[in-house]
């Protein structure tokens, strides 16, 4: 579904080429491409029509530059403007100036505050900071035994009290206990709650009243669909949240409640969960859940790394070469080495529009080995057989693999696929859609 | 005919309640349809759509589906989900229900994952009265399975309730493990599960879809419990997973409370979709 819509995009985008000023029913047609996926991202409703409105003022009748097409112009405001919108840069957390620094994590159920704060006490440990952690989820069973555990793995100290036990003088104490250990970040874990239960929103009001925390920290689970806004807001209004944890983003949800959340609140995500393990807690970056939202892919970068670290000529002699079949392994020796030049293979992968949303593309691992087992094989053949491959025959064959240390099998699997790649290249001809699709289909055989 | 305005307002009530874009348009042009066929064009009453509409919100759901029950010896149920929807919650409460119906009930805590998970389960075995079969944290789910699997056909039980761990669906081999323990029931209690529920949290957006058709593709989903209903949240992508999947919605959770559990009723739900335009 959402390769459909990236396919969308491109299309419409297609259909915008060739003209020097974006023009009004240009912009139109891309935002309501823009309009489908946002919403398919889960931001917000409102959200989005306010977020329309603002690129169409500032998409109108700018210049697209020379290197852009008008549609790429499009996603390029698109994505500044949503990478703004999300804070611009990363967030830091604010430290008391008199020690401990507190820190309330609040949230709906199930948002994943118990194992964020565990994260959060074990990055903390790891910067060489004295974290405590506080059992304040009184309520929900086997909540305070969470704590322990996941305290005890990472070796960070957890006040505790019985469960049923009022919570906002179990976080008092827990403070207390804090200053008493000489404990520099003191993290409140809370019982989850609904943002319309008053009698339980008030009592987080009070909490913070009691123990004074330098951050309140709301818990939001990147699967969250349109309520994000309610949620978001009612926690703000309460307790004026200093920024928002986004966790569960290791699956495949957009993440729009990322940006829905900003913009009702105006308070920064600060870190975002990407995983079940312990360690699984990294700083936010507003560019890449722009990307991410939008679901084009880390295009522009892509494009930036692919223009550093690739070579022109080269790039237009391949091209040449593309045309006319002649492609041979020492120009694909060649594009290997260029591809190797760009970074880790899947690093780029996941950069490529759509890439993650492919089926299957969430396990998906670049066999970096593979890769360099085929760059051996090349490497043991003469310069003859890499320009003319038909004259590999069996005991070249041996030679080859007993040079590469690889099994005949292995040079016989890619021989073919090299055949197969050419076959390709000489069906399309010189047509500029079906090479690249031949180009790509170069690729694919790398992957497992 | 209406004014679009109307049928604006309609489409940002539907899109707000999480249904979707794709199935948001696809319901409003079932309603022009239905109005056209009804001869209703010159209904410009605002009543008229909004219940052809619901109408149509109710057609996709379906008719309310009983929960399965072997014709001999223990149903087993299956719980399974995306970390933090409210699976162990769930069990407790379902539990419960069957208890109440004087039926004799062992839950297995097969969530051997997270921390706490199985003390958790065991403080909702003792609410609910049910036995809880356990094992260490961190051993084989599907050993605790065979072994839960055991005890109630030892002692004759009616519904053995499996508690899984959490596990975003995007995790192959997480997915796999499910298929195991889903294995290992079947090797043991013919035809069973009799029952796989996935839990959906009500607040999840268009993910929901996704889990919904990755979990059906590794353990055959045969219902869906809609969790937290109780919020602000609408719950509207079990529309798009009904309509594309054909996954029903068999229960839903309204509360923290044991009996927060009711069955699914398909009018009401079109009924709640709507109700800030009622109100």
């Amino acid at each position: 579904m959402f390769e459909n819509l990236t396919q969308r995009l491109q299309e419409t985008f297609r259909k915008l080429r060739g003209k020097g000023k974006l023009s009004e029913a240009d912009v139109e047609e891309a935002l309501r491409e823009i309009r489908i996926a946002l919403l398919e991202a889960d931001v917000n409703f409102k959200v989005v029509r306010d977020f329309i409105s603002n690129v169409k003022m500032r998409a109108v009748g700018s210049e697209v530059s020379a290197s852009l097409t008008p549609g790429q112009q499009v996603i390029k405001i698109v994505n500044s403007e949503l990478t703004e919108l999300m804070g611009g840069r990363e967030s830091k957390i604010r430290y008391a100036p008199k020690p401990p620094t507190v820190i309330m994590l609040v949230g709906l159920q199930g948002s994943g505050k118990t194992t964020t704060a565990a994260k959060l006490a074990y990055l903390f440990k790891k910067q060489g900071r004295k974290p405590l952690l506080v059992a304040a989820d009184t309520w929900r069973p086997a909540a305070i035994k969470q704590l322990l555990v996941l305290g005890e793995k990472i070796g960070v100290e957890v006040f505790s009290a019985e469960e049923g036990e009022d919570p906002v003088e179990v976080a008092s104490k827990g403070v207390d206990r804090g200053k008493f250990l000489g404990c520099d970040t003191v993290i409140v874990d809370t019982r989850g709650r609904l943002h319309v239960d008053d009698d339980l929103m008030a009592e987080l009001g009070s909490m913070q009243k009691v123990i004074m925390p330098q951050e309140v920290l709301l818990v939001v689970d990147a699967m969250t669909g349109q309520d994000a806004v309610n949620v978001a807001s009612s926690f703000d209004e309460r307790l004026e949240l200093s920024g928002v944890i986004l966790t569960k983003l290791d699956g495949d949800a957009r993440g729009g409640a990322a940006l829905s959340t900003r913009a009702v609140t105006g308070k920064p995500i600060k870190f975002v969960g990407v995983g079940e393990k312990i360690d699984a807690l990294e700083p936010f970056h507003p560019d890449r859940m722009a990307s991410r939202i939008l679901g084009m892919g880390d295009i522009l970068s892509l494009i930036e790394k692919a223009e550093a670290a690739y070579d022109k000529d080269k790039a237009v002699e391949l091209r040449e070469k593309l045309k006319t079949a002649e492609f041979t392994l020492e120009d694909f020796q060649d594009q290997l080495e260029q591809m190797q030049k760009m970074g880790p293979l899947d690093e780029i992968l996941r950069m490529i529009p759509g890439m993650s949303r492919i089926k299957g593309a969430a396990d998906l691992q670049v066999d970096e080995h593979h890769l360099r087992q085929i760059e051996a094989i090349i490497n043991s053949m003469t310069p003859e057989e890499r320009r003319n491959p038909e004259i590999i025959d069996g005991s070249r064959r041996r030679r080859i693999a007993r040079g590469s240390g690889v099994r005949v099998q292995d040079v016989n699997a890619l021989l073919r696929q090299f055949n197969q790649v050419k076959g390709l290249l000489k069906q399309f001809g010189g047509g500029g859609k079906a090479k690249r699709r031949a180009m790509r289909k170069g690729i694919i055989p790398f992957l497992q | 005919m209406v004014d679009s305005e109307f049928l604006e307002e309609l489409e940002a009530i539907l899109i707000q309640a999480d249904v979707g874009i794709n199935t948001t348009e696809r319901l409003l042009s079932g309603i022009s349809e239905r109005l056209k066929e009804s001869r209703q064009r010159e209904a410009s009453d605002e009543e008229v759509v909004l219940r052809a509409l619901k109408d149509e919100i109710v057609a996709v759901l379906g008719p309310p589906e009983p929960l399965r029950k072997a014709e001999e010896g223990p149903t087993v149920i299956m719980v399974v989900g995306v970390n933090g929807t409210g699976k162990t919650t769930t069990v407790g409460k379902l539990g419960h229900r069957f208890r109440a119906q004087g039926a004799d009930v062992i839950f297995g805590a097969t969530d051997t994952f997270r921390a706490a998970a199985i003390e958790q389960l065991e403080i909702w075995g003792e609410r609910a009265g049910a036995r809880v079969i356990r094992h260490e944290e961190g051993h084989d789910p599907a050993a605790v399975a065979y072994d839960t699997c055991q005890a109630a056909k030892a002692r004759g039980a009616d519904y053995v309730i499996l508690d899984t761990a959490g596990r975003l669906h995007t995790h192959v081999n997480l997915m796999r493990e499910l298929e195991k323990t889903k294995r290992v029931v079947g090797r043991e209690i013919p035809g069973a599960p009799h029952e796989i529920l996935l839990v959906l949290d009500a607040t999840a957006g268009q993910n929901g879809l996704s889990q919904a058709k990755t979990f059906r593709e590794a353990v055959d989903v045969t219902g869906i419990v809609l969790t937290k209903l109780d919020g602000t949240a609408k719950g509207g992508i079990v529309l798009a997973i009904r309509d594309s999947l054909e996954i029903p919605v068999k229960l839903i959770g309204i509360g923290e409370g044991i009996d927060d559990l009711r069955d699914f009723d398909p009018i009401e739900f079109a009924d709640a979709i709507f109700y800030d335009l009622d109100a």
